[in-house]
């Protein structure tokens, strides 16, 4: 069996017969027994990359292996081997939390008695046994996202896909899916995350990729990406815009990028911290030129795309499936 | 965390089971939601009361009561009505993310509009049970025999369940449940109504009239009201057979292809 859990290479998927293209030639690797993440804004093609991998979708273009069957010309073989909770949690609102998982089961041609008990052991597992026989409608948004989790989990596949998990989630449920996650990979699980929050990427992924416009614009690890990054944004805000360009020739070159300046605020990404801040300060108050605000704060998606592509990852509309209107149905969902 | 789970069951064994876990799971769905089980079971009997006590007294029907003309012709229409849920479960699936859901599961690739269908067969099924005993009760009498009768219900739940397969593609291509529902409108309205379900059609306009005497709703009507009323039926029997496997035979490869790219 092969190293890796998921070999995709050079997969292309265009839209609209061609004249969107959605993935640009993506090549990942993905090793067992830990979480990799597909980090990229809206629309940048990671939903569009799960559900290739997860036979939802035919690539265009290039192969996809999913432990060591081919996506294309055995998909069942692959649907046996993943799990794969969705951006919108997939649970069947009439049904119970056990029918859901119960449903799941049989629909993973596990027999009756053994997904009966499955579903009640993951429903333990996810706190969600006081709630089994409750209509998940009534559910919270993060007891939906438990047992969207729980459902993928059900014939305890050894790769799991997550798209997006924690959109829309309060911190609290946040913090509980991600040890629930991390969990899993202790116990062998490899889990191919997708997310548009850095923070969460740096917490749970050993290995990343990033994605815009369809194409991967960086990889490595966290560390590495974040050292390619700088490790603080600083951000210096003025009482005007003629401000904000005056002081930039005193103070761009205390980074070693290319600072982003918008309106009143300039945004600089540095390495020294508390020093640098320091450092501009002290620069600044040998000018005229009045400060109104200062801040340290550790980098966003948004800095890694403006470092990488120097431009912002600003949520592009449409996350596309045009042939059925998928994302406009998404949007209403 | 690769504990696999393997089972004796053959494929095919499997395929029929997973049409039933997804029959029973929309079958649920039926029962929970008062919107679905009101649209479903109640409005039928409010068709039949308003046509029997209202529109009723001032249709004249030849050679029978008017009670007698309804019955048959509102259990036609009451079961085609079924196929509308079938495309409007479809779109909701397809909104919430379940089918994408089921995609990515090692079932049956069929199953997701095979349990829709056979769902809402037993929809239509209980609502034949529920239509016939509130008929009878308002004075349906029908003389045409247990077994006739019996016939006449087989024949329609197969041609609403021809047509359900045929609605799927609507469900598979609405962007959501209301859009899918203004969509059936359309087709069902003229199908339903332009027909001699409610009203002979010897009073309407001649062009409407050819319309109305052949399309195989009223085809299907003519045939279910002569067996339950023992009155001769000609060939509409077969006729509307006819239609029924034309539909799904034309219809269901377009919605399965629909299915495969839906998601």
């Amino acid at each position: 069996m092969s190293d890796y859990a998921v070999e995709a290479t050079n997969i292309v998927r265009e839209f609209n017969n061609g004249k969107f293209r959605a993935l640009d030639g993506v090549t990942l690797r993905v090793p067992r027994g830990q979480v990799f993440g597909l980090l990229g804004p809206n629309g940048s093609g990671k939903t569009t990359m799960v559900r290739i991998l997860s036979t939802i979708l035919k690539p265009t273009e290039g192969t996809a292996i999913v432990n060591g069957y081919d996506v294309a010309k055995d998909p069942e073989a692959v649907r046996k081997s993943i799990g794969l909770a969705g951006q919108f949690a997939a649970v069947d609102e009439n049904l119970t939390g056990f029918e859901n998982l119960r449903m799941v089961g049989l629909l993973n041609h596990i027999d009756k008695p053994v997904a009966v008990q499955r579903a009640n052991e993951l429903l333990a597992q996810f706190g969600l046994t006081d709630a089994a026989h409750r209509q998940s409608k009534t559910y919270s948004g993060g007891m939906r996202r438990r047992l969207d989790l729980a459902a993928a989990l059900v014939a305890s596949p050894g790769i799991l896909f997550l798209d997006e998990p924690t959109t829309g989630l309060d911190p609290q449920s946040r913090q509980d899916l991600w040890t629930i996650i991390e969990t899993l990979v202790e116990g062998g699980t490899t889990v191919l995350l997708t997310t548009q929050y850095l923070e969460e990427a740096d917490r749970l992924c050993k290995q990343l990729v990033v994605l815009d416009h369809g194409k991967i614009i960086a990889q490595g690890t966290s560390a590495e990406l974040k050292q390619q990054l700088g490790a603080t944004v600083l951000s210096l805000n003025f009482a005007s815009t003629q401000d904000a360009q005056a002081s930039l020739s005193v103070i761009a070159d205390i980074s070693k990028k290319p600072a982003n300046i918008e309106g009143t605020t300039i945004e600089l990404t540095v390495e020294g911290g508390p020093a640098d801040a320091a450092e501009a300060l002290r620069r600044l108050d040998a000018t005229p030129i009045k400060l109104a605000g200062l801040t340290l704060r550790e980098p966003s998606l948004d800095d890694v795309f403006i470092s990488l592509t120097g431009h912002r990852a600003e949520a592009v509309t449409t996350e596309p499936a045009p042939e059925t209107g998928r994302s406009k149905r998404k949007a209403q969902a | 965390m690769t504990t696999t789970y393997t089972s004796t069951k053959s494929s095919l064994r499997w395929a029929i089971s997973d049409v039933f876990t997804l029959a029973r799971r929309n079958l649920i769905a039926l029962f929970r939601t008062p919107t679905l089980l009101v649209f479903a079971m109640i409005q039928p009997v409010m068709f039949v009361l308003l046509f029997r006590y209202v529109f009723g007294g001032a249709i004249p029907v030849p050679g029978q009561s008017y009670v007698n003309y309804l019955i048959p012709g509102i259990l036609v229409q009451t079961t085609i009505f079924g196929a509308v849920s079938t495309a409007i479960g479809l779109a909701e699936d397809l909104q919430r993310g379940l089918i994408e859901r089921f995609k990515a599961l090692p079932m049956a690739r069929m199953a997701v509009l095979g349990g829709r269908t056979v769902a809402d067969l037993c929809r239509n099924l209980m609502i034949l049970v529920i239509i016939s005993s509130v008929g009878l009760l308002v004075g349906f009498r029908p003389h045409g025999g247990l077994l006739h009768y019996l016939v006449a219900c087989v024949l329609m739940l197969t041609f609403a369940y021809c047509l359900s397969w045929g609605f799927a593609f609507i469900g598979l291509a609405a962007p959501n449940s209301e859009a899918a529902q203004a969509m059936t409108f359309p087709l069902i309205f003229p199908i339903t109504f332009a027909s001699n379900i409610f009203v002979p059609v010897s009073s309407m306009p001649s062009w409407l009239r050819v319309f109305a005497n052949n399309q195989p709703v009223s085809q299907t009507a003519r045939a279910v009201r002569g067996l339950m009323l023992g009155t001769p039926i000609g060939n509409s029997g077969w006729v509307a057979l006819a239609w029924a496997i034309g539909v799904i035979l034309i219809l269901a490869p377009l919605s399965v292809s629909k299915y495969r790219q839906a998601a």
